[in-house]
């Protein structure tokens, strides 16, 4: 007897394909389970990312508008030219406080005309209300235009931060209670020369293109000599990265034999992909200003430092290119009597361009997005305030860079520069989605399979 | 002269080095191409490459050395006398070279002539007033010692700039000459360039070689210096971080570690999870086209630049949490940047990296296994739990101790997010400070390299950079030592 017998007892349960029983619901409700974990978990990282580009629109698209206060300025003679022959020389002997008066009582006329009431008395008690660049923009323009002094010129002044704010909603009447910079009486008359379309906001070109400010006058600050900044540090990125990691790609896919050297490189390579952006920031600092004593804070040392940072990726995504031109070309190449040199410069790496290029340009945004090396380096503590001179002093000069800049306006005490810090996150992912857009119809367009 | 001149010079001779191999090759087989050896353009390549790579090497060479040479003579003028009380020879050193800096600007904009400025003396004549209106603020009075040295640097880098200028001329000339002198019908001028272009290609690839001495280097020298003037037994072994740039600090790395290791855990708890469910999601159950939307979308996450990560701590997640667990909610939080605010932030960064490194380990399980699962009848998600996940185990723990090495580097979110005060606490919602945050705070200050206060960013430097190869080379082992190979 080899068959086993059933030989009594409980009756087997009556299963089906139709019938569910006990045990069957409970797997699929753990099927049922485990699908929706990770459902939400995909959810949560979607929820993240949507929460993280909410909050920087909505808290970063107001950097984009400003508020400004259209004022008639009387271009007082006696005051601004005293001797009367126009003469742009000597009118510039009268510095930016001859200038603020003849503002604010501009503004103080202004706001008698249009009927507001206030206990305020006088132009110098309206102060606040403007912010301290305006009266180095007239003086700038009197000084392009001598000939106008003595007539009634309409200006657009930039409005204090304080008045930006409380068109904003970042300011409150119960918010400034303590503030000596800004009172309730100045919200009111505010809010009057609104109603009347002599306070407005319109689009600030001045925060893409303008110089960073002093720590009081937020709403005068801008990104413009920090893009320079970045644009000098990327223009050296690429002229150095891209040749030495074309050269070792090249050199490590074609020609290398495998040997220790060899070896030795690829650890290396490998290695410096995962080594803490920070440490190439302490590379930099030692290497390129205690021992060769480049200038601290120029984009060419910022540039230097993130080449190091970004030759991996660039070396790693290369390879891949490199890799993926099929070796009959090379075959054919040498078959006709090329060298070897000939068949890798001639005909592998200009296939592999498109793919080259596509890492540079991804390598460039990662390397345009770092900022702990750059920290090291002394280009956050800096004041971007004056555009480089030329392409010598781009290069050289003090400089800070986008994020650099971006930081730096995060840690001032003033709220206003919050929003500015937002705004300068906006500009910049702009700029690496064009970058990286570029990257995407770069290898659609000419990526090839073979 | 300048150094863009002699490039430009070394540039242009190379032209007429290129131009004249060519002709000459040419001319030498009697203007009948087919008796060279190579390509006309060869010869001239040649020779242009004999007259840039030894000229720009040693321009290179020299650029580097001048600095050191011109440094120690000038250093050596000073007296230790000349050093004040409190000061170093590094910042006297420093006067000196802009001292000098500002005796050649002055120079420049005609303020002293060439002669004046090397005789000047501080008895005669206002040399700071001198330097103050050629634009260079000196601080202190300037010591007749300082001038000196720093007369003593002009000289011998106006000195070094010329003899710079002879040697790479020279070479260069030199180079060319004897390549011409090579080039001959039958000179095999294609091997010799391409033997010269597989160099450049070698020396390419060395400089990430040399990244790498150049970072341990930079570590380790500063390290040493760093030891020599503070006690290692006390960076390794006290618990207080109180450094003081007036003396006297306490620079113990352990409430360091502990900042950096338990904000790291904390990212660790929030990605790991999240983004090893959204891989299996993707991977095993997700359509072609939900997973075409969804991959991108988190692996935008890994785009953004951790300045943004930084900013999001500070301004949005930090004051949130403190609205529920601060002094109006639960109490537990002082303020809004703390352990839980970076930890919560660098984990959804942390997110995406972790999903797509193990989206390709769970993709890399051959299909025979899940088949045969299902063959057995169980659901998929008991196939999951237990046929993938145990075979891509290896590749998972890798994956994670990436995301570990990454969290531990990680510098902005840490800076921005996490506070300033080095404690020891198991409170994730006290301010705690990590590794990184410090070697930012320790050398962005006005310090100078010689105290020790600004020199234990370097030993703490050594240690990131010890930890992060050790985890990312133990994670490597794992996964060659424990992969199942399937083929």
């Amino acid at each position: 007897m080899t068959d086993a017998t059933y030989t009594g007892g409980k009756e087997p349960a009556k299963h089906g394909l139709l019938t569910v029983d006990a045990r069957t619901k409970k797997r699929n409700a753990s099927e049922k389970r485990f699908r929706m974990y990770g459902l939400a978990a995909i959810g949560a990282g979607v929820f993240f990312l949507v929460v993280l580009l909410g909050a920087i629109i909505a808290n970063g698209i107001g950097a984009f508008q400003q508020t400004f206060i259209e004022v008639p300025v009387y271009l007082e003679e006696a005051k601004l030219d005293k001797t009367g022959n126009r003469d742009p020389e000597e009118m510039a002997k009268v510095s930016t406080f001859g200038y603020s008066p003849l503002i604010q009582n501009s503004l103080w006329k202004v706001i008698v005309d249009s009927g507001a009431e206030t206990p305020l008395e006088d132009g110098g008690d309206v102060k606040q209300m403007i912010s301290a660049s305006a009266a180095a923009k007239v003086r700038d323009w009197v000084l392009a235009n001598p000939d106008r002094v003595g007539e009634t010129v309409d200006f657009q002044i930039l409005a204090s931060s304080r008045v930006d704010g409380y068109l904003k909603g970042r300011v409150s009447r119960e918010s400034i209670a303590q503030d000596k910079n800004i009172d309730a009486e100045h919200l009111d008359l505010v809010d009057a020369l609104r109603a009347q379309g002599v306070v407005h906001k319109s689009f600030n070109w001045e925060f893409i293109t303008g110089a960073d400010a002093s720590e009081s006058r937020a709403e005068q600050a801008g990104l413009g000599v920090s893009m320079l900044g970045s644009l000098f540090m990327m223009i050296t990125v690429l002229l150095l990265a891209l040749p030495i990691g074309v050269a070792a790609s090249i050199y490590l896919e074609e020609f290398a034999p495998t040997n220790r050297f060899t070896d030795f490189i690829e650890v290396n390579i490998s290695n410096l992909a995962a080594v803490p952006s920070i440490v190439f920031g302490i590379l930099g600092l030692a290497a390129f200003i205690q021992f060769a004593h480049l200038p601290q804070s120029a984009p060419l040392v910022g540039g230097l430092t993130l080449t190091l940072m970004t030759l991996p990726t660039i070396v790693i995504s290369t390879r891949a290119a490199l890799k993926a031109v099929p070796p009959s070309i090379r075959d054919a190449a040498l078959g006709v009597g090329a060298s070897k040199m000939q068949a890798t410069f001639h005909h592998v790496l200009p296939l592999a361009m498109p793919g080259i290029l596509t890492g540079t340009i991804i390598g460039l945004a990662q390397a345009l997005g770092e900022t702990a090396p750059l920290l090291l380096i002394g280009m956050v503590g800096y004041i971007a305030t004056n555009y480089p001179e030329g392409v010598f002093s781009g290069f050289l000069s003090p400089n800070s860079a986008m994020p650099a800049q971006i930081y730096e306006w995060a840690k001032r005490a003033d709220p206003a520069y919050y929003e500015r810090a937002w705004g300068g996150i906006i500009v910049l992912l702009v700029f690496l989605l064009a970058m990286n857009l570029l990257a995407i119809v770069l290898r659609r367009k000419f990526e090839r399979r073979w | 002269m300048p150094v863009l001149w002699l490039i430009l010079i070394v540039l242009a001779l190379a032209v007429a080095g290129y131009v004249a191999g060519r002709t000459r090759a040419i001319s030498g087989a009697g203007d009948d191409r087919r008796a060279l050896h190579s390509l006309p353009s060869y010869y001239g390549w040649n020779v242009a490459m004999k007259v840039m790579v030894p000229a720009f090497l040693a321009l290179i060479l020299w650029l580097i050395a001048q600095p050191f040479m011109v440094n120690t003579k000038a250093t050596s003028l000073l007296p230790e006398t000349a050093i004040p009380e409190g000061s170093t020879i590094g910042l006297v050193m420093s006067d000196v070279r802009r001292v000098a800096d500002g005796l050649d600007l002055a120079v420049e904009q005609g303020l002293l002539s060439a002669g004046e400025a090397s005789e000047l003396s501080v008895t005669g004549s206002d040399v700071r007033g001198t330097l103050g209106s050629a634009g260079v603020a000196v601080g202190t009075e300037i010591t007749p010692e300082v001038l000196a040295a720093a007369q003593s640097y002009r000289a011998t880098n106006a000195t070094g700039n010329l003899l710079r200028a002879i040697v790479v001329i020279g070479l260069a000339l030199l180079g060319g000459a004897l390549a011409l002198a090579q080039t001959k019908p039958d000179f095999r001028a294609r091997n010799s360039v391409e033997r010269g272009i597989r160099g450049i290609l070698v020396g390419a690839a060395s400089i990430a070689i040399l990244t790498t001495i150049g970072i341990v280097l930079s570590l380790v020298f500063n390290t040493i210096e760093f030891f020599r003037i503070y006690p290692a037994s006390e960076f390794f072994g006290s618990f207080t971080w109180a450094p003081s740039f007036g003396g006297g600090s306490e620079l113990g790395i352990w409430p360091l570690l502990w900042g950096t290791l338990y904000i790291s855990f904390i990212a660790l708890l929030v990605s790991v999870p999240i983004g090893l469910f959204a891989a299996v999601y993707l991977s095993e159950y997700a359509g072609p086209k939900f997973r075409s939307v969804a991959k991108p979308a988190l692996e935008l996450l890994a785009g953004i630049p951790t300045i943004v990560y930084g900013l999001f701590a500070l301004l949005t997640v930090g004051p949130l949490l403190l609205s529920v667990f601060g002094r109006d909610g639960l109490g537990w939080m002082q303020a809004g940047t703390a352990v839980m605010t970076a930890g919560l932030v660098m984990g959804i960064m942390l997110i995406p990296f972790v999903s797509s490194l193990s989206d390709d380990i769970i993709n890399a399980v051959p299909q025979s296994l899940r088949d045969g699962s299902y063959g057995l009848g169980a659901t998929k998600s008991e196939t999951i739990k237990q046929v993938i996940l145990p075979a891509a185990l290896p590749g998972i723990v890798g994956a994670v101790l990436l995301a570990a090495s990454r969290a531990i580097g990680e510098t902005m979110i840490v800076v921005m997010g996490a506070g300033a005060a080095a404690r020891l606490s198991l409170n994730p919602f006290d301010a705690m400070t990590t590794v990184t945050a410090k070697i930012v705070s320790q050398l962005t200050g006005d310090a100078d390299f010689a105290s020790p206060e600004a020199l234990v960013a370097f030993a703490l430097g050594m240690t990131l950079f010890v930890m992060t190869l050790g985890l990312n080379v133990f994670a490597l082992y794992i996964v060659r030592k424990y992969r199942e190979q399937y083929d």
